[in-house]
């Protein structure tokens, strides 16, 4: 028997435009807790879905091998049963279900479909005791916290006789105190023989109880870090997760910057459910005439909120702060005042937040801003179909038609809609949220090419992005955000990827 | 050829719904042994059908935010009843009645929509809750009895027909004439709308296919106004739906306030994020709805010449059904005004036929089920063809 429980070797997974992962090796030693680290879309989730059956064998190739034996999981039940549970960022559980019953879920005690519960409740007494979880088996799981929601997941792997672990990005939601109590589990686990991968950003942690990391970087793996042997330092972590060349990815650019035209003060977002909670923490920002700005930081660190709350208070409660255009303080309560003051959003989420999926270009491309081809009201249809032909061809929407429904468009050529649809509104402000999320490299470069052209008409452009070369390759000045704060603002010239980092993870440490 | 052929691709459901409703009249045709378009039997089906056709126009801008209306059956039974306790009981004049009775369907309209788009109650069930209580204060308002007759000029709306002045004895001389006009109406605009799309070097349909379809509209407009001109001549209740279909294409085909519709039934977010009030158009919807509840009731009331509690039971679901055989999605975003009246219609002449031809109630239910089924299973079955 060797000593790696899991190894995975040579996975290539391919998606249609895209290579996802390109030759990813991962080796995980019996008994040990592996981190596997990496910047967004560096393919370790994908990773993981291979490992777990999601994709199922025959749509990667590669070999993986368990205990030494080779697999073929056709989905996740057979990976499951050998022992290897995934637990996902977004938990799985049903919120109107006992924490029995979603332990068990699937998994039930009993015979010919009558479930046993006094088993049931025993056995999950005994696993909620193992993971330190102090409720009753039968509180419902919408009554307990994030924190314990996730210790129910834990308890739900246990009950599966778990050999190997996998944890995607477990402390995201978690505060501190749960996220230690969390990694202490893990520790735990490690002495009764059970391994794990721990999918984590906060390096932090990773550093504490990793016993060995991989850093994968655009698909590949780069390197295999062993904590014991190495002095491993964090910024040693960061250099493998974003030290790539940047060699002509982005147009260049001149840029010619004038006044603030925009300026946020003091803007405070509470989150839309749980009111008490802050999801931006007193931030200030501003932009310039013809400037690209960028809000480097991770998912999830209020970026899309703060967004979405300054665009007619799209998100959140309790909104409070200032906004000034060009000087003069504005009150954009609806989207409709936001859009009528020349702000423009650019939704990350193109297929839910941003299209009309169901209608067709030209429907998609005026929808914000109809009145430019009405009169009294009525649709000059007419002049909506040069208008539409106009930026077709501005934006170089590869489509069959204006006619064509956007639901069959490319990614790239989707966003380009998306785009269009905001360069029509006329705005003076754009905000871009995740602009390239999911498109390949040459659309990639046409928007770019796109974002610049609006910049030197005299746009201020917010740039949101979680791809740092994007960031730098882009941006005039960057604000760096981590966990609704600002944490850093630095300028083109002093920027690195490094640097970015910093004040992204600084901040999760706790350590400013 | 070409351009022949994506016209027929891109329109393959509205013209389907035409060459349906064609094959079922032509099939009662032959079965009823020529009385189905008959004169008197065509007049008798767009009386009897009139208020569900009022009724599906109102639904379908329902169905394309993605909703659904219950309560529309007994919102109109209520304002019958209404209607009558104003004009029988009190013998308030004609015209405040009319006025008083489409505001209360207004009100009515204003309620559901105030709990769907305001407070996020889902719409199934405030109009579920909606048909309990007007079906209640139906009976209240008529305290279990009917209520009648009603004024001559009312009972008009659904029953009479418009005045011939040329006085032509056999033939009903205005309604050739409006048949003309019609006619006239039509080509003008056809070759106003083909000239604007040159003008704009817009791909139009060949001429011969233009001409083709001009003529053969016309002598569909003109055969129709022909054959009810040999019995009594145009309904008065033909003239309301015609206006009602006219005005509803209008909006929902060439205004801000219907793209506006269709955004919000089919991205509501992304309708909400690109600056449509979603909430209001949501409301206004609802009212609208109330409205045209509201003249269906009232042309129901005149049919019978009383407000009976009895009145509108099921007229929701002939009016869901005309929406979706006519081509609305369940899921909203999609459904022309058009489509729905040919689904209302469709629904109406297999009544009638099948009525004609002794053909049991039971069985009529049966087959008016299947014929929803298979209609709408056409639609999710091409689309995904298409779709792949």
């Amino acid at each position: 028997m060797s000593e790696y429980i899991l190894e995975m070797q040579s996975i290539n997974k391919v998606f249609p435009g895209v290579k996802a992962l390109d030759n990813v090796n991962l080796k995980v030693k019996e008994g040990e807790i592996h981190a596997l680290v990496g910047e967004n879309g560096a393919g370790k989730s994908t990773l993981m879905k291979v490992l777990s059956g999601v994709y199922p064998h025959g749509t990667y190739t590669g070999d993986i091998l368990f205990k030494g034996e080779v697999c073929k999981f056709k989905d996740i039940k057979q990976s499951e049963n050998l022992g290897i549970v995934i637990i996902h960022q977004e938990l799985a559980l049903i919120p109107y279900l006992s924490i029995a019953e979603n332990i068990f879920l699937g998994n039930e005690h009993g015979k010919n479909g009558i479930i046993d519960w006094n088993t049931t409740i025993t056995h999950t007494a005994s696993l909620l005791k193992k993971v330190g979880l102090r409720e009753a088996p039968n509180t419902l799981i919408t009554n307990i916290g994030v924190g314990k929601q996730q210790l129910v997941e834990i308890a739900k792997a246990l009950s599966k006789k778990v050999k190997l672990l996998i944890l995607d990005e477990p402390t995201s939601a978690l505060n501190e105190e749960d996220s230690d109590n969390l990694l202490n589990l893990l520790l735990e686990f490690k002495k009764e023989g059970i391994a794990s991968i721990l999918i984590s950003h906060k390096l932090n942690e990773v550093s504490k109880v990793a016993d060995s990391i991989t850093v994968l970087r655009d698909g590949k793996t780069i390197e295999t870090l062993d904590m014991k042997k190495d002095q491993i330092t964090e910024d040693r972590i960061i250099k493998g997760m974003v030290g790539r060349e940047l060699v002509n990815r982005f147009p260049k650019r001149e840029p010619n910057i004038g006044d603030v035209t925009f300026e946020v003060k003091d803007w405070n977002v509470y989150h839309h459910l749980h009111k008490d909670r802050k999801i931006i923490d007193n931030i200030n920002l501003n932009i310039k005439k013809g400037e690209i700005v960028g809000i480097a930081g991770l998912m999830g660190s209020g970026r899309t909120e703060l967004a979405m709350s300054i665009f007619g208070k799209s998100y959140g409660a309790k909104i409070s702060g200032r906004l000034y255009k060009d000087g003069k303080e504005i009150h954009l309560n609806t989207v409709d005042k936001a859009i009528k003051h020349g702000l423009a959003y650019v939704t990350e989420d193109r297929k839910n937040y941003g299209l009309i999926l169901i209608d067709n270009i030209k429907r998609n491309i005026t929808l914000a801003n109809l009145d430019k081809v009405s009169d009294n009201l009525v649709v000059n249809e007419n002049q909506e179909v040069l208008d539409a032909e106009e930026y077709r061809k501005k934006m170089n929407i590869k489509a069959s038609g204006i006619l064509q429904k956007t639901v069959n468009l490319s990614g790239g050529n989707q966003q380009k809609v998306v785009l269009s649809k905001w360069v029509y509104s006329e705005p003076d402000i754009l905000i871009l949220d995740e602009p390239t999320r999911g498109i390949d490299v040459g659309a990639k470069y046409e928007i770019y090419t796109i974002i610049n052209q609006l910049a030197a008409e005299g746009k201020s452009i917010l740039f949101i992005s979680s791809e740092l070369p994007e960031i730098l390759g882009m941006c005039d000045r960057i604000y760096v955000m981590s966990e609704g704060k600002i944490t850093g603002e630095l300028s083109r010239e002093e920027a690195t990827q490094e640097k970015i980092m910093k004040y992204v993870i600084n901040l999760q440490r706790g350590v400013e | 050829m070409n351009t022949l052929r994506t016209l027929f691709k891109n329109n393959i459901r509205q013209y389907g719904m035409i060459i349906a409703l064609a094959s079922i009249m032509i099939l009662f045709q032959i079965l009823t042994d020529g009385i189905l378009l008959k004169p008197l039997n065509i007049t008798n089906l767009i009386q009897q059908n009139s208020y569900i056709l009022i009724l599906a126009i109102g639904m379908l801008m329902v169905i394309i935010t993605g909703n659904i209306d219950l309560s529309v059956g007994s919102v109109a039974a209520f304002v019958g009843a209404f209607s009558a306790l104003l004009m029988v009981k009190m013998e308030v004049p004609f015209g405040i009645a009319l006025v008083a009775s489409l505001l209360i369907g207004a009100i009515v309209g204003a309620w559901h929509g105030f709990w769907i788009a305001y407070l996020k109650i889902p719409a199934f069930i405030v109009t579920l809750a909606g048909m309990l209580i007007f079906r209640g204060l139906t009976n209240a308002v008529l305290k279990g009895q009917s209520l009648g007759p009603f004024p001559e000029v009312f009972r008009g709306i659904s029953t009479g027909f418009i005045p011939d002045y040329f006085g032509g004895g056999q033939i009903h001389v205005l309604s050739l004439v409006i048949g003309i006009i019609f006619s006239l109406f039509y080509v003008i605009s056809e070759l106003r709308d083909r000239k604007a799309k040159l003008k704009h070097n817009f791909e139009v349909i060949p001429k011969g296919f233009l001409i083709a379809k001009i003529v053969a509209i016309i002598s569909i407009i003109n055969l129709f106004t022909y054959v009810l001109a040999t019995y009594k001549g145009i309904p008065n209740i033909l003239v309301l739906l015609s206006l009602l279909v006219a005005i509803y294409t209008f909006i929902t085909d060439k205004t801000v306030i219907g793209r506006h519709i269709y955004a919000l039934g089919g991205n509501e977010k992304a309708a909400k994020l690109s600056g449509i009030k979603t909430q209001r158009v949501m409301f206004m919807v609802y009212v609208n709805m109330g409205i045209l509840a509201a003249l269906s009731g009232l042309v129901f009331a005149a049919r019978l010449n009383s407000g009976t509690p009895q009145a509108g039971i099921n007229f929701e679901l002939d009016a869901i059904a005309a929406a979706y055989i006519g081509g609305a999605s369940a899921t909203g975003g999609v459904g022309t005004v058009i489509g729905a009246i040919i689904g209302g219609l469709v629904m109406g002449v297999m009544n009638n036929g099948m009525s004609l031809i002794g053909v049991g109630i039971q069985w009529q239910s049966v087959i008016k089920g299947l014929v929803l089924l298979i209609a709408v299973g056409f639609d999710v079955y091409t689309k995904s063809k298409s779709a792949s």
